[in-house]
């Protein structure tokens, strides 16, 4: 019997399974990974196999292009491979488009790792699953109390409400190319905004990405085919226009005249945060587990160790060890800060946008 | 409380004041009475409930929370009412969230001892925004970056009126200006503003040091003189007579001699000033009279007061203060033509240039003058110190001790002079410039230091020379100013307004003229 402590470790390239041979999300090129979710602290290239979802395998092809792995390897979710002995099963995490846990079990013991999730419904992606395990290996992005992400639709009703305070404003969206822009975009045309939305260049292949896989994002345009002249740039007056967050304060932003800067993360909760980064609307949207959906997670799979990594580690083991439950911080390192799942360095300004 | 939570946190992200204008005024006309009114209150700081203390609301919530999760949060968030507010343990069927109107009502109704739950019970029902709005407000630090002016420039917009005509209508209002609003929106009349007799709040003016003099016009302001004694506003409405201090406090029973010849049915803004021989006194005279319990015979017999008109703000029944300055003059002007006890009128002194003006109040025609007032001809009458509208001089002006270091030849019939100056102070052991100055000195004078100048060049730059100035040698030059700024282009760091040449100190070494430390002290 394998006991489920030694079923993944840790290694400098990240989480390893000794027993499978392969490594989950690592930070280095390796012979064989499990990757959870297409964000890029996540889903690197040079792998010699990959085994993902076919979404996160699609988000990988169109970031790094098609040779980003010798041997990539689409498993739906639920169903199980068997890696040296060792069964893996990806399991919705709710996070992005295609993202997963991964389920990994050797002779009875099972070890959860849960990729980036969160717990609240989103219309782009599928929803997590509790799977029940001895070990689940949690992220803590949002692992503080103070960080309690308000509903969508609030955050959605302020942006709207904003448009009709400021009608002749662009409003220019702050968001993580992959999964944010995509959610918010949705959850505006839930909200009943059927105006076309604007994107820049950064934005377009994954929206399409997401389109490709059945996602309805409505009328999207390019903002390139728009920024030429000042008279092609007055469609901009009053409309929303997405960007990537390093977009905000650089030039191309100031071309598309008085701008309302919004920016739609976890990180908006905290006010001195939002002003840094002289955001004029934050909209607190995030697609990480907040406090009460990491506890409440933790609490429901009551599994028999809690290992936490990715950012505020110290809070969420406190507060699980003063609950009943066994808890360590993992330090894994590689992984943003920021935990939003995009590069620090600004994405690359396409050609013309 | 959901909405007025909003505002502010919009306003707090908001860096343009026409966003910031904007936003309260589309929450005005969203939002309805009294909670509006409230809103007002709060950002023009006419709420008048006991603040609740930071430290209760810490301990509120650290009684809910684990300490070590809060010590770690706080920690992040680094401000406290935030801090409570994200971290603030939600509680399923708590009441339904309190209404703005609601809080401040409980908060000034409220004892002390009963604070704490009524609080508990509000953070229980908000969300988080609401808790952070709500904290601000109790503990009464809002620090939104909106005056009381510009609240009430946006109210204004919601009925398309001046800002200034709220200003005026703002003494006689109280919240949660339910008829100020209905005027807005054309559903009410507009409020008269003033009880009978009421105090009106006074205009006051900015020191000149606060602008650049050479940005004004000589030919858009009056001036006249400031005088020495106390700004008054005197009041006779329908047989009612009152005198009021520029703070508003009731002063009439202290001087029934000046209320006595109130001319009727006006308000009048002047000084009250102790009169000899129809001559105002110093205010040492006027100090006899002040904070008296009891007026003597005696006193009004010694200390006869009266008072020196400014300005005219009713006249029957106009409220002359939206008029210009130009047209309230000249109605006061009118009424007090033929002489009258214990009023007369405040001369106006005929503005030339600015460097005359100058001259001019350093030399005034009494000495119960404390300085020169400069007001805009098409002035209104507005609470408050209103920019651009009025100015003071002050008749003392600051002096320093300073070393000429360069001097400049002059133009026209000063050419063949150096007549333009550079000075400066010490810093450590080296002079460093703080002005230039042209003027203040006489023909005389002028001659003795172009002979100075002459006499210890160091070097020529074209029309400068460079005047020997060391410890030892060299001429310290006392020289008047009216103001300080700092300066990043002056290697000194301070710039002067204003300087001036006012005396030439030959009796003084000039290793013992003035430090930077001194400018920097005036500075501070
Ligand atoms: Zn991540
Ligand atoms: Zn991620």
């Amino acid at each position: 019997m394998t006991k489920a402590e030694t079923l993944l470790r840790t290694t400098p390239a990240g989480l390893y399974c000794p027993a499978g041979d392969f490594h989950v999300d690592p930070v280095r090129p390796v012979a064989r990974a499990v990757i959870t979710h297409g964000h890029s602290d996540h889903a690197r290239a040079g792998h010699g196999a990959v085994l993902a979802t076919k979404e996160t395998l699609a988000i990988m092809g169109a970031r790094y292009g098609e040779a980003f792995t010798e041997n990539p390897q689409a498993v739906a979710y639920g169903d199980a491979v068997t890696v040296n002995g060792v069964t893996v099963r990806l399991v919705p995490a709710g996070h992005v488009l295609g993202s997963a846990q991964a389920v990994v079990e050797q002779s009875g013991a099972r070890v959860v790792v849960s990729g980036d999730y969160k717990r609240r419904r989103d219309p782009t992606c599928a929803s997590f699953e509790p799977v029940p395990c001895d070990v689940f290996i949690t992220e803590a992005t949002f692992g503080l109390p103070v960080f309690r992400h308000p509903p969508d639709r609030d955050e959605i009703g302020k942006l709207l409400h904003s448009l009709k305070t400021f009608p002749e404003r662009c409003h220019l969206v702050g968001a993580y190319a992959l999964g944010k822009a995509q959610r918010v975009i949705a959850l505006l045309r839930e909200a009943g905004y059927a105006e076309p939305i604007y994107l820049h260049g950064a934005m377009q292949r994954l929206c399409d990405l997401y389109v490709a896989h059945g996602v309805d994002l409505g009328d999207l345009r390019p903002a390139a085919d728009h920024m030429k002249t000042p008279l092609l740039r007055k469609v901009f007056e009053g409309a929303i226009v997405m960007a990537p967050p390093s977009a905000l304060n650089d030039l191309w932003s100031r071309r598309l005249g008085d701008v309302v800067t919004c920016f739609a993360s976890g990180w908006m909760r905290v006010r001195a945060r939002a002003r840094q980064r002289l955001v004029e609307l934050p909209l607190i949207v995030s697609d990480h587990a907040d406090w009460d959906e990491l506890t409440a997670t933790a609490q429901e799979l009551s599994p028999r160790q809690l290992w936490v990594t990715h950012g505020e580690e110290e809070a969420l083991v406190h507060w699980a060890n003063t609950n009943g439950l066994h808890a360590q911080a993992l330090h894994l390192v590689g992984y943003d800060e920021e935990g939003e799942g995009e590069p620090a360095a600004p994405p690359p300004v396409e050609a013309g946008a | 409380m959901k909405a007025f939570a909003q505002l502010l946190d919009s306003l707090v992200y908001q860096p343009q004041r026409n966003g910031k204008l904007r936003l309260i005024t589309a929450y005005m006309r969203e939002t309805g009475d009294p909670d509006r009114g409230i809103a007002l209150a709060a950002l023009t700081g006419n709420l008048s409930f006991k603040h609740a203390k930071a430290g209760l609301i810490r301990g509120l919530a650290e009684a809910r929370v684990d300490p070590h999760l809060f010590r770690l949060s706080y920690d992040y968030v680094g401000d406290l009412a935030e801090t409570v507010a994200l971290i603030w343990p939600a509680r399923h069927g708590a009441n339904r969230a309190p209404e703005l109107a609601e809080v401040v009502a409980g908060l000034e109704a409220a004892s002390k001892t009963e604070q704490p739950r009524l609080i508990e019970g509000w953070l229980d029902a908000l969300d988080a925004d609401g808790r952070w709005a709500l904290i601000k407000l109790m503990t009464g630090a809002l620090r939104i970056g909106v005056s009381a002016r510009l609240a009430k420039t946006a109210v204004a917009a919601i009925g398309g009126v001046e800002p200034d005509e709220i200003e005026l209508v703002w003494p006689g209002l109280s919240p949660p200006y339910t008829e100020l609003f209905a005027w807005l929106e054309g559903k009410g009349e507009k409020p008269s503003g003033i009880a009978r007799a009421q105090f009106r709040p006074v205009m006051l003016a900015h020191a000149i040091e606060d602008c650049d003099l050479e940005t004004l016009q000589p030919a858009d302001y009056a001036a006249e003189w400031k005088w020495d004694g106390i700004r008054v506003q005197a009041i006779s409405d329908h047989g009612e007579m009152r005198l009021y201090s520029r703070t508003g406090e009731d002063i009439s029973g202290a001087f029934p001699d000046v209320v006595d010849f109130l001319p009727a049915e006006t308000a009048i803004d002047g000084e009250l000033l102790v009169f000899r021989e129809g001559e105002p006194t110093t205010f040492n005279e006027l100090q006899q009279r002040l904070n008296r319990k009891t007026v003597t015979a005696r006193m009004l017999r010694d200390y006869p007061a009266g008072i020196r008109a400014y300005d005219l703000l009713q006249q029957g029944e106009d409220d002359l203060r939206p008029l210009p300055f130009r047209e309230r003059r000249a109605r006061l002007e009118a009424l007090l033509a033929t002489p009258r006890e214990r009023f007369d009128l405040s001369p106006l002194v005929p503005v030339t240039t600015w460097h005359d003006m100058q001259k001019l109040r350093g030399a005034p025609p009494s000495p119960a003058v404390e300085g020169l007032m400069l007001k805009r001809w098409d002035s209104s009458y507005l609470p408050g110190r209103v920019k651009g509208e009025w100015f003071k001089w002050k008749r003392d002006p600051h002096l320093v001790d300073a070393v000429l270091m360069y001097a400049q030849r002059g133009h026209g019939k000063r050419s063949s002079f150096y007549s333009d100056y550079t000075f400066g102070v010490w810093k450590g052991d080296e002079l460093v410039p703080v002005g230039k100055a042209y003027f203040g000195f006489t023909d005389e004078e002028l001659k003795q230091i172009d002979r100075f100048v002459r006499n210890h060049t160091e070097a020529k730059f074209g029309p400068v020379r460079e005047v020997t100035h060391t410890g030892e040698t060299g001429l310290v030059l006392e020289v008047a100013f009216e103001g300080l700024q700092r300066s990043p282009r002056h290697k000194s760091g301070v710039a002067m307004r204003f300087p001036r040449i006012n005396r030439l100190r030959w009796d003084k070494p000039p290793r013992d003229a003035d430090r930077i430390e001194t400018l920097e002290a005036m500075l501070a």
